[in-house]
């Protein structure tokens, strides 16, 4: 029997349409925050080849994250900067957090060993405020006898660009300084006071810091540890002084109280090994459901991750969520509900 | 009429009214009469297609930056504070960073480039005209963030170490220049973005004037230099009037794309919204960088209305630069017509 090759590529198309539309319904699709987003595509492949199901996610930035699951062109979007539980409800939202991570503050000053320089909130709000100008200053010498610091003008690196990495920053430099709370205050995006420069994205500052001497920036914690950058030192709530690392990140998801909501920034957090520029990245979803099986398969892909991931996000030195907050986000998802009013079913 | 027809009096036959050239195709207009109108209604279609999107254009940005036109006014233009915290804003850093980097710009790149024209057509020996400039309109193809990686990476450090800290040390006490060369010397900020910029367009401006230059008649600069005109002499007093239309529009080119270039300048210019002093040395901001940073994460009030209002305010200066070059134009074509 011979096929006619016409009739063959329209047979071949009709199966590829057929395969494509059977596909379509497993497809979630979700955008959102930068800072997230490799692990994310990390647990999106590892999911697809367990399950078959594809996530797509767009890492376009918390704030179009924001934007987009409000005007619901994606399943589920994904922001570093929690919303207000007010802000939750007047959008019709539920958000949950999926990991947790750190910004680091990084130097690029000669003679100074790698983590071997402490410094303190306050001292780095007036870094960045321009107040403290020489690496020699006193403020800075006071709390780092031993080190040989250079008589150099220090240059500031910050984020150009609207970045979640600048609001946990910023968040911090507030609660640990009246004066930056009053001057600049905190966001994804601040009037950073004069004389610095600003960097597109992790990487711009990264590089700016290592190519700029006597500079300082913040970055997040894997691009510090991926790049070999030398971090600070930073002094807790707790008094003690604290290399960032995944056992300081925990000890400050630790201490954070999730029962009552997920607005939780864990900056400043007590406990004696918490890591004081602390914080978690969150998922937002609607509460009323257009299209329940979006939903679910959203949530699976979660709950998938939740149960499988803990290990991808490590090796992209993320931490993980501790298991009883995992729990009170599954009881979030029971809240979730379809246009009449069921709730949406995980399984 | 009559100096509209060709010399040759076998083609004037032709086309003298009541003379039928004996081949003409018959029929050809009777099978299709709608051909002509369809094809007219395309042309008409195609043009004013151009005028709608144009004006979309504005329509969206005036209604995009209504809430903050409507909020600030025009002292929006000469406020200098950016602060989406408060959520209070004023353009003045940006429209600042646009103009210096690209006045920057067009000050370093129409010499180099008046240079390079007139090596190319007059100076350079035969074997090497074509591929030097084919060399030069290549440049003009590079993806403008090639210039912005390699100003970050290689330029803005040479420019930190040799250019500003001698400068700083030389000049840092003198009054004026003192002001203009202070700041942080880190290798980023006005002067890179503008330098960054002028690289950018030199091969715009250089291969449009090269192509005026080129069309200058032989005969005009032949009696020129049968004169005893030296070269210079040429260049600037036969060629140089006889092109200068050619000229200003190659230049105006340049200072459109210096005006409008995002790419390069964000990652060169220090993408600082505050600006305290007049220094060619501190970071800064331009129009095009601040919409590239901070469109995406604009948040609700007055961040996105502020950021389309700039780009309104980029709109209309591009506007009026090429509307003043167009004046330009035709003051220079009338002052000509004058002369003659």
């Amino acid at each position: 029997m011979k096929f006619h090759p016409i009739r063959l590529a329209a047979l071949a198309t009709a199966l590829s349409v057929a395969a494509l539309a059977a596909h379509a319904a497993d497809q979630v699709t979700g955008a959102g925050a930068s800072f997230p987003a490799p692990i994310y595509g990390k647990w999106a492949e590892a999911y697809h080849q367990a399950t078959g199901n594809q996530i797509n996610y767009q890492s376009v930035g918390s704030g179009a994250g924001i934007k987009q699951i409000n005007a619901k062109t994606v399943d589920f979007g994904a922001s570093d900067m929690p919303l207000k539980d007010e802000e939750l409800s007047t959008s019709g939202l539920i958000q949950f957090p999926t990991v947790i991570g750190g910004v680091v503050p990084v130097i690029n000053v000669k003679g100074v060993e790698p983590g071997k320089l402490k410094l303190t909130g306050t001292v780095l709000a007036d870094i960045f405020l321009g107040k403290v100008t020489k690496w020699n200053d006193a403020t800075i010498t006071g709390l780092n006898p031993g080190v040989t610091l250079p008589d150099a003008t220090i240059a500031t690196v910050h984020r150009a660009d609207g970045s979640g990495t600048s609001f946990i920053f910023t968040n911090y430099l507030s609660k640990a300084s009246a004066d930056w709370k009053a001057k600049v205050g905190e966001g994804t995006a601040v009037n950073w006071p004069s004389s610095g420069v600003g960097g597109k994205g992790n990487e711009g500052v990264a590089q700016y810091v290592q190519r700029l001497p006597n500079s300082i920036g913040y970055v997040e914690y894997a691009y510090a540890k991926q790049n070999k950058m030398d971090y600070v030192q930073m002094k807790n709530q707790a008094g003690n002084f604290v290399s960032p690392d995944d056992s300081t990140f925990k000890a400050a998801a630790a201490g954070a109280d999730w029962s009552k909501s997920f607005y939780q920034v864990l900056t400043e957090q007590p406990g004696k090994d918490s890591w004081p520029i602390t914080g978690a990245t969150f998922i937002l979803m609607h509460k009323v459901q257009d299209k329940p099986g979006q939903a679910t398969a959203s949530l699976k892909f979660f709950d998938w991750a939740y149960a499988n991931g803990d290990k991808a996000a490590a090796d992209l030195d993320y931490v993980a969520l501790p298991d009883a907050l995992k729990t009170m986000i599954h009881k979030q998802w029971e809240t979730l509900k379809d246009t009449a009013g069921k709730p949406v079913a995980l399984k | 009429m009559a100096a509209t027809l060709p010399a040759d009096p076998a083609l004037r036959k032709a086309r003298e009214p009541g003379v039928k050239p004996a081949d003409r195709p018959p029929t050809r207009r009777h099978n299709a009469p709608w051909a002509d109108t369809v094809f007219s209604f395309l042309a008409h279609a195609a043009a004013w297609f151009t005028l709608a999107m144009l004006a979309g254009i504005i329509g969206s940005l005036v209604l995009g930056a209504m809430p903050a036109i409507r909020e600030y006014g025009l002292p929006f233009l000469w406020h200098s504070e950016w602060d989406p915290v408060q959520d209070h804003y004023g353009g003045l850093v940006m429209i600042y960073g646009t103009l210096a980097t690209s006045i920057i710009a067009l000050v370093i790149a129409v010499p180099v480039s008046f240079g390079i024209a007139l090596f190319l057509t007059e100076l350079a020996p035969t074997w090497l005209k074509r591929p030097l400039g084919i060399a030069i309109e290549l440049l003009a193809g590079v993806p403008s963030i090639v210039y912005g990686m390699w100003g970050l990476t290689v330029f803005g450090p040479i420019l930190a170490t040799y250019v500003q800290q001698p400068m700083q040390a030389a000049f840092g006490n003198v009054p004026v220049l003192g002001t203009l060369f202070s700041g942080p010397p880190v290798g980023i900020g006005i002067l890179c973005a503008g330098i960054i910029l002028a690289i950018m367009v030199i091969p715009f401006i250089a291969s449009v004037m090269r192509d005026v230059f080129e069309v200058t008649p032989p005969m005009l600069k032949e009696s020129a230099y049968g004169l005893g005109a030296t070269t210079w002499e040429v260049v600037y007093k036969v060629v140089l009037p006889y092109t200068k239309t050619g000229v200003v529009g190659g230049i105006m080119l340049g200072l459109g794309r210096a005006l409008g270039e995002t790419m390069a300048v964000t990652f060169v210019i220090g993408n600082q919204s505050q600006l305290d002093q007049i220094s060619l040395f501190s970071a800064a901001n331009s129009i095009t960088s601040v919409l590239a940073n901070e469109f995406a994460e604009a948040g609700d009030g007055m961040h996105r209305p502020a950021l389309l209002y700039l780009a309104l305010v980029l709109f209309v200066i591009t506007f009026f630069v090429l509307a003043f070059a167009k004046v330009l134009l035709m003051r220079l074509s009338r002052n000509e017509g004058a002369r003659a």
